[in-house]
């Protein structure tokens, strides 16, 4: 088998993004996570609608397509559902993907139709120069919502649970090693998989993250979620979470009585997915941001089904083409 | 008084079915055409029933009609019902203003009940004589009477009893005009091939309706309908979102491209999609999206997946899929639309038809985004223009929009099932290696057409990027140039003009010489056909043109229509394909008739039409 690296999937195209935007780092890990999947080029796909991140497809030397506005998942499940055999990567931004296209982000993740969507999480609108998005916490004031927003945000993961969603990870772009794997493990994931990576918009919306993201603030602030593994987090490890009545609580090992046999162990492939947005819903101020495979949990993959149930339609009436179809099932008569 | 005995022979009669939504109507419709078009009878159908499901049994509102016309020159349903057949007093008071003066009427006796009478908002208990119609001319027929001794020892319970009442309906019918009943049991047999019990209790029911008319009525004319000459072959019936159906999948086998439906239910579309959704037994993947926007977008992309990718809407959804279309159009990926047109605007009249879609057909997008436009004239040539549209998007790189309606759409006509040689292969612009190798861009054009290459994902050395953003004419990257904007713009344009050359040139009808020519476009067709012949058969010379193909219009229309002094086009909207080619000939005055009333022309309303410019215009 062809090994490939990560300057196959680069076209040489000079990235456009401003200087510092948190997608240069994202497409290079993307690169690189291509290599390591090792799927050919030209058999993959790289779908996105409008907006800063979705210029995406252009810095790839995959096939794709640069759409319209909210669409791309959409346009995705149409490429896959054509062709199984292609791997589909969707990227969209926190407006394309769950604003204007949030009918399709929810309708794509129920289908669980196997596509990778990615969605680039700044929490405001770019390309149009700072209007507060869906995901803007409440209070966010931008040039749409002068005097801060009064309305609640989407949190992408609860958005993909609602939607019956059995593949969500989360990274954030500075982090390249935990959003090489997730990306990894998205694509590896049969069926629709959410990969949210919180991006920093440098010029609108610049430190959105920094609360977590910052290198004095992130062993504190976030954890980093590996299957079979104790949930652990801080600098040292020292940290841990807990099972607290119906919810989640950080304890220090060793304070409180706690011990290290008190501390969950991470399991992504759960049917029930309660945990798994309990620890979604961690926004890094009381609980620490989780990052890594949060659930991944095989189901009925739609593109296969459709194919699985074409196969056997066609086994089971045995037409050979439309003149055979309507001469064996509709009644005909002959004019001499 | 009634005419004594007799055999009257017709060339073509029209019978109108009219009840309640469930008492198969269409059925009954449906079994009387077919047995006719067997013996050779031209047969054309039209449907016409309300918006809501079920509306309240006996209602006004929930009275349903279904049309048939059978024997020789029939191009429409008919203005006018020779025979009304009335299965409670809702449907005699909403129907009677069909049925043609001196008439027949074949009514269902029993159910003139006091509860029936009152929901049909009659004001005495004898709709006969309220109506104003004259006794002579209608058959009372105590149908739930007749079905109860037919049926009593058969062990039938009483609402399955009920539900017969249209096969009663149908023996009467088939006495009328001379059908033998073997006919209608053999359509029966094979329906209820499982069922023999219940194919047992319709037959009797039938061969009771047969005899009651034969013994009862033997006043009433027996009508005996003349049989066509049609060109040999087999045929079948089928309806116009069927037709469309098969056409995109005969047009898939042609061209070995798989076939992908995007769709989203909207009246009057929705059975193309129930045709399509059954036909995974020849391999179509037909997917219900969540909106009609998503239904055009996975439409995209299996179309750049290598898909001969269809969408299929009504306007409303149209509307919403304009974004997508354009996306189409810059991105220069075939792409089949389905519009079968209802009455609008907004959600108007969802079940009935109207011709209002063709600018926003032509014109409904951002920007400058041509496209082929396409219309269908009758339900069997909605097969040969959904396989057209599919042939054109697929060897011109473009969407292609094909207008229906919904009296086409939901009309039948005999069609004959197309033989091995009949259609041509279908050669999609697929990138080859050889192209590939001699320096092949996205938007590299063919010299002769001006279309792009269909490079397919999974093709090694093509990888490529598509989008809306404008690409440079040369080097097919992102370009923001104004110069090669207007360059690209042309050539898309080009593109589209460029499929004129296969489209069959404009060849006026019936009196070609005439100075008077009535035009139409698409689901008229009929109409305007039957309209045009009487006209010249009552000695009024007018030559006659249908249009299929709208954008490009045929090479030689303008040349063409230069000729006539008198040009009138007749369409089911205020004017749309009239100042359409009123800009293609501007120095010609371009007459009109037009309606907007969710229901087809009637031919007599065409025809006083031109008559009326006739009178009106010197030449």
């Amino acid at each position: 088998m062809k090994t490939y690296t990560a300057a196959d999937y680069k076209n040489g195209q000079n990235a456009r993004w401003c200087p510092g935007c948190g997608d240069h780092a994202i497409l290079t890990v993307l690169h690189k996570a291509m290599a390591e999947l090792g799927i050919a080029p030209h058999d993959t796909v790289v779908i996105s609608g409008i907006g800063c991140s979705s210029r995406l497809p252009y810095y790839m030397n995959t096939y794709g397509m640069h759409t319209i506005h909210g669409r791309a998942a959409a346009v995705a499940t149409g490429v896959k559902t054509a062709n199984p055999a292609l791997t589909v990567w969707q990227v969209s931004g926190d407006g394309d993907g769950l604003a204007i296209g949030g009918n399709h982000f929810i309708h794509a993740v129920r289908r669980n139709v196997d596509i990778n969507i990615m969605i680039f999480n700044n929490k405001i609108y770019g390309l149009t120069k700072g209007q507060y998005s869906p995901t803007s916490d409440r209070g966010t004031v931008s040039k749409s919502s002068p005097y801060g927003t009064v309305e609640d945000p989407f949190i992408p993961a609860e958005l993909c649970f609602g939607a019956r969603g059995n593949f969500f990870a989360r990274s954030y772009d500075t982090n390249l090693e935990v959003s090489r794997q997730v990306m990894v493990a998205a694509a590896r994931h049969k069926g629709a998989s959410v990969v949210e990576i919180l991006q920093n918009c440098v010029i609108f919306n610049n430190g959105i993250h920094s609360y977590f993201t910052d290198k004095e603030l992130r062993d504190d602030h976030t954890i980093t979620l590996r299957q079979g593994e104790k949930m652990l987090f801080g600098k040292n490890m020292e940290k841990g979470l807990v099972q607290d009545g119906f919810g989640l609580k950080a304890v220090t090992i060793g304070e409180d009585g706690y011990t290290l046999d008190d501390v969950l162990v991470h399991d992504a492939h759960t049917k029930e997915n309660f945990l798994h947005q309990q620890l979604a819903m961690m926004d890094g101020h009381e609980l620490p941001i989780a990052l890594g495979v949060i659930r991944d949990y095989d189901a009925p993959v739609y593109d296969q089904e459709v194919d699985r149930q074409t196969r056997e339609v066609q086994k089971a009436h045995g037409f050979t083409s439309l003149r055979d179809l309507v001469l064996k099932t509709k009644e005909t008569w002959e004019i001499k | 008084m009634l005419q004594e005995t007799s055999v009257k022979t017709l060339e073509k009669v029209v019978i109108r079915f009219a009840g309640d939504s469930g008492d198969g109507m269409q059925l009954a419709g449906n079994i009387f055409s077919n047995i006719s078009a067997e013996t050779g009878n031209e047969i054309s159908t039209f449907p016409d029933y309300p918006a809501e499901i079920r509306a309240p049994q006996g209602s006004l509102s929930g009275v349903s009609g279904y049309q048939v016309s059978v024997g020789r020159g029939v191009y429409t349903p008919g203005d006018e019902a020779d025979v009304l057949v009335a299965m409670n007093p809702a449907a005699l008071k909403t129907n009677l203003r069909y049925l043609k003066k001196g008439g027949i009427i074949v009514c269902d006796g029993d159910s003139f009940t006091a509860a029936n009478l009152r929901k049909a908002e009659y004001a005495t208990d004898n709709p006969i004589t309220e109506l104003g119609i004259d006794p002579a001319r209608v058959m009372l027929v105590p149908m739930t009477t007749l079905i109860k001794s037919a049926l009593a020892d058969s062990g039938t319970d009483p609402k399955a009893m009920m539900k017969s009442r249209n096969m009663l309906a149908l023996g009467i019918i088939c006495w009328l005009f001379d059908r033998p009943v073997e006919a209608v049991l053999r359509k029966l047999r094979a329906k209820f091939a499982k069922k023999p019990a219940v194919y047992e209790a319709n037959a009797k029911v039938i061969r009771a309706g047969w005899d009651y008319g034969h013994n009862t009525h033997s006043s009433m004319p027996v009508y005996r309908v003349e049989t066509a000459a049609s060109v040999p072959g087999l045929y079948t019936d089928v309806t116009g979102n069927t037709a469309t159906a098969w056409g995109l999948i005969l047009a898939s086998e042609k061209s070995g491209r798989p076939l992908f439906l995007g769709s989203y239910p909207i009246t009057p579309a929705t059975d193309i999609l129930h045709e399509l959704a059954k036909r995974k037994d020849l391999g179509v993947k037909a997917v219900q999206m969540e909106d009609e926007i998503a239904g055009v977008c996975s439409a995209i992309g299996a179309s750049y997946a290598g898909d001969l990718a269809v969408t299929s809407t009504s306007g409303p959804g149209l509307a919403l899929k304009s974004e997508g279309i354009g996306l189409a159009v810059m991105a220069e990926l075939p792409l089949v639309v389905i519009d079968v047109q209802r009455g609008g605007p907004s959600t108007g009249l969802p079940t009935k038809t109207e011709q209002t879609d063709l600018m926003q057909a032509l014109y409904g997008r951002n920007g400058e985004a041509p496209l082929c436009v396409l219309a269908a004239t009758s339900p069997t040539d909605c097969f040969h223009m959904a396989f057209e549209a599919a042939r054109i998007a697929m060897e011109h790189m473009t969407p292609v929009i094909l207008l229906t309606d919904a009296f086409i759409a939901n009309g039948s006509s005999a069609w004959r099932i197309p033989e091995a040689g009949d259609y041509p292969e279908i050669k999609p612009r697929l990138l080859t290696d050889e192209e590939l190798a001699k320096g092949w861009r996205p938007y590299k054009r063919d010299s002769e057409t001006m279309s792009r290459f269909w490079a397919i994902p999974g093709m090694p050395g093509a990888m490529h990027r598509l989008g809306g953003l404008e690409k440079d004419y040369e080097t097919s990257v992102i370009s923001t140039d104004g110069h090669n904007h207007a360059i690209m713009v042309e050539a898309r344009r080009q593109k589209i003009r460029n499929i004129a050359v296969e489209v069959p040139p404009m060849e006026p009808m019936i009196c070609p010489d005439a100075d008077t020519i009535l035009l139409g476009w698409g689901g008229t067709y009929g109409h305007l056909l039957a309209a045009a012949t009487e006209l010249n058969a009552q000695g009024h010379k007018v030559a006659f043109w249908q249009f299929r193909y709208i954008n490009p219009l045929p090479a030689n229309t303008v040349e063409t229509l230069s000729r006539y002094k008198r040009i009138i086009v007749a369409e089911l909207n205020t004017g749309m394909f009239a100042d359409y080619l009123q800009m293609h000939l501007p120095g010609k005055e371009i007459l009109r008739i037009n309606k907007v009333e969710g229901q087809p022309f009637l031919v007599k309303e065409v025809m006083d039409g031109v008559m009326k410019h006739i009178n009106e215009t010197t030449c």
